[in-house]
């Protein structure tokens, strides 16, 4: 179970690293008379084995969105041509849309990829902005212990009894709503790190406190070491098991954390394919019955979190992160 | 106990002021303000007057003194969205959040508690099935649940997609705006309640392997009593001290849940009013909103403590706090 958890999250960043190889589509390529195209059905088997092809999409009914396959004129899909993994000609009459095709005649599977590299991108900064920010915290409350041990921990305490979301979705709305992309980037891993650091901070805490008591960091300071090595140097080592799993469950609560605010509109700009602006473009309800393959960025979110879950859960710890 | 109980409520007292007074000043240093609601063509004089209204030519601390001795006396001052006093606004949204969060939390329960119990005191096919699917459910957040259930509702019309009530029905007459209201609760209650059940039955059967090795358990089924029984009444009622902490927990999560359930199925609550409220400026309506989510959250710790008094008698004879 835990071999399965982690060999998925493996392959999820190695697919979001590889992204530009292994997109078809230019993720912002917009394919006219291809709004809301379903997917592109593959055929591999025509009388014997064949290479990949397929057959070109055309738009029948503007109005009701109904496509039909042009039978006659097979497209062969190219290997290893372009620099892409997979792609078809560029002068071909139809593109190839794996997952089909978004509100604006976008590539789904393409974006999906690239959205992968700013999701996990995004989560990965603010867990490490998270950890850092929490491991220190949590340390010196625990080395130095009476007055600034309880100042810390009631801070932390404070910012745990809040409702994490509220909390992500106030210090945003506040921000002017019009941002560029790489502005959202750093202003959301700032903001989440600044919510996530109190779950460190805690557990830190409880382990330096219980750690300091030992011999060997009486043995150190005998030998004069400074507060700051000892807790560098000899102190946080022992919580390297818990870092470690706080890492793994703040991951995918940073990445709903992004699709959440990217979906209600506080997120990274329309045009920045992130797995919550695509899930954005899937909250028109009318649309969404019609179009399932725009719900493909949850089953990536879910992918993501569902690793962790196995994880986390074959190494006998129990997930109580409860939200989200 | 009451020295407790006070204790818990004066953090609760200043866990709602605190919030409360924390969205007030972050919306008031929010760049731009309620007048960027009236357009680029307001005259000056319009501006002026609503900022007058809502205390924004004031200084931040004498705007944040006047709400308070106001809402000391439940004046909360007005919303510029709804042009209407913020407290009957709040009123209504948290109602509909309560109604929302009390059916998804029986519903987690009731799934979470029983399942988690057969599973953590059992072994065989049933109980890795439970496993394996409350493992998957606590892969699919609040967003993922609600989307993926509007979805199937949209395109089977088993339920209503979205809202919770439809047009026809207000005018109706109670009876049938009940039934309305009952019909458009189930997807947003089972959108919210699958992870939180999910995160119920893992600790459920967690904390029930456990004490299912004490001795006292032991010694229970030495004497005699029945598996059945010695799962229920003595390991269960052991178990449950740690399951009331996590109550206290959940409602935080109830609370963040319900506001991505309450914006995805259209459900008018809490969530919903404070995330127009923000976006809007809307000094007054997002100070009322996260006054009540304070209380929500306070109801919730307070419920939990009263809970762990009821379930544990150690608890209760003062033995550990």
């Amino acid at each position: 179970m835990k071999d399965a958890g982690r060999a998925l999250l493996v392959v999820i960043v190695l697919v979001a690293i590889a992204a530009p190889w292994l997109a078809p589509n230019p993720p912002d390529r917009q394919f006219n008379d291809f709004f809301y195209a379903p997917p592109t059905a593959v055929h591999v088997f025509e009388g014997g084995l064949q290479a990949p092809y397929f057959y070109p999409l055309r738009i029948v009914s503007r109005l009701e969105r109904r496509f039909e396959e042009v039978r006659d004129r097979p497209i062969r899909i190219e290997w290893f041509g372009r620099g892409h993994l997979l792609g078809v000609d560029p002068s071909e009459s139809a593109p190839l849309l794996l997952l089909g095709a978004d509100s604006y005649g976008r590539d789904i599977f393409s974006r999906l990829l690239f959205g992968a590299r700013a999701s996990l991108g995004l989560a990965a900064l603010a867990t490490l902005a998270a950890m850092i920010f929490g491991a220190a915290i949590g340390g010196i409350a625990g080395y130095a212990g009476g007055a600034i041990d309880e100042l810390l921990s009631r801070l932390s305490d404070f910012v745990l009894v809040l409702p994490a979301t509220y909390v992500v979705l106030a210090l945003r709305a506040v921000m002017p709503l019009v941002l560029p992309a790489r502005t959202v980037f750093v202003l959301l891993a700032g903001i989440f790190a600044l919510v996530g650091w109190p779950v460190v901070a805690r557990g830190v805490r409880g382990i330096i406190a219980s750690e300091r008591e030992r011999e060997y960091i009486a043995a150190g300071r005998a030998a004069g070491a400074s507060p700051m090595r000892l807790l560098a140097k000899h102190l946080m080592p022992a919580a390297h098991g818990y870092l470690a799993t706080q890492a793994t469950l703040l991951l995918p609560a940073f990445i709903l954390a992004e699709a959440t605010l990217s979906y209600v509109g506080l997120g990274f700009p329309d045009t920045v394919p992130t797995w919550g602006t695509m899930l954005h473009d899937a909250s028109n309800v009318a649309m969404l019955g019609e179009a399932p393959w725009m719900l493909a960025p949850a089953a990536a979110i879910f992918l993501v979190v569902l690793a962790v879950n196995l994880l986390v859960q074959g190494s006998g710890r129990s997930p109580v992160q409860l939200e989200p | 106990m009451i020295r407790f109980l006070a204790r818990r409520l004066i953090f609760a007292l200043l866990l709602v002021v605190t919030v409360s007074s924390g969205a007030l000043f972050l919306t008031r240093l929010a760049p731009g303000d309620v007048t960027s609601n009236l357009g680029a063509f307001a005259r000056p004089e319009e501006v002026a007057r609503m900022r007058a209204r809502f205390d924004l030519d004031r200084s931040a601390a004498a705007q944040w003194g006047g709400w308070a001795l106001r809402a000391i006396r439940f004046d909360f001052g007005d919303s510029f969205l709804y042009n209407r006093p913020v407290g009957g606004l709040i009123q209504r949204a948290a109602g509909n959040t309560a109604v929302l969060a009390v059916a998804a939390l029986s519903l987690a329960t009731l799934l979470g508690i029983p399942l988690g119990i057969i599973s953590g005191s059992r072994r065989g096919f049933a109980p890795a099935l439970i496993r394996g699917a409350s493992l998957v459910c606590l892969s699919i957040p609040p967003l993922l649940t609600s989307l993926l259930l509007v979805f199937v509702a949209s395109r089977t019309g088993w339920l209503p997609a979205g809202g919770m009530t439809s047009v026809s029905a207000v005018d109706a007459g109670w009876p049938s705006w009940v039934l309305d209201v009952a019909r458009h609760l189930p997807l947003p209650a089972v959108a919210l309640a699958l992870p939180i059940a999910a995160t119920f039955e893992r600790l459920q059967a967690q904390s029930m392997t456990e004490t299912i090795h004490q001795p006292f358990v032991i010694a229970a089924l030495a004497r005699g009593v029945t598996w059945d029984r010695a799962v229920i009444g003595h390991a269960w009622r052991a178990s449950l001290r740690s399951m009331c902490a996590i109550y206290g927990l959940a409602i935080g999560a109830l609370l963040s849940g319900s506001f991505v359930v309450e914006y995805v199925t259209a459900w008018p609550g809490l969530g919903r009013l404070m995330f127009e409220a923000l976006r809007a400026r809307d000094i007054y309506l997002v100070a009322g909103c996260a006054a009540m989510g304070g209380v929500f959250l306070a109801i919730g710790s307070v419920t939990a403590d009263l809970l762990l008094f009821a379930a544990d008698p150690r608890v209760r004879e003062g033995q550990t706090t």
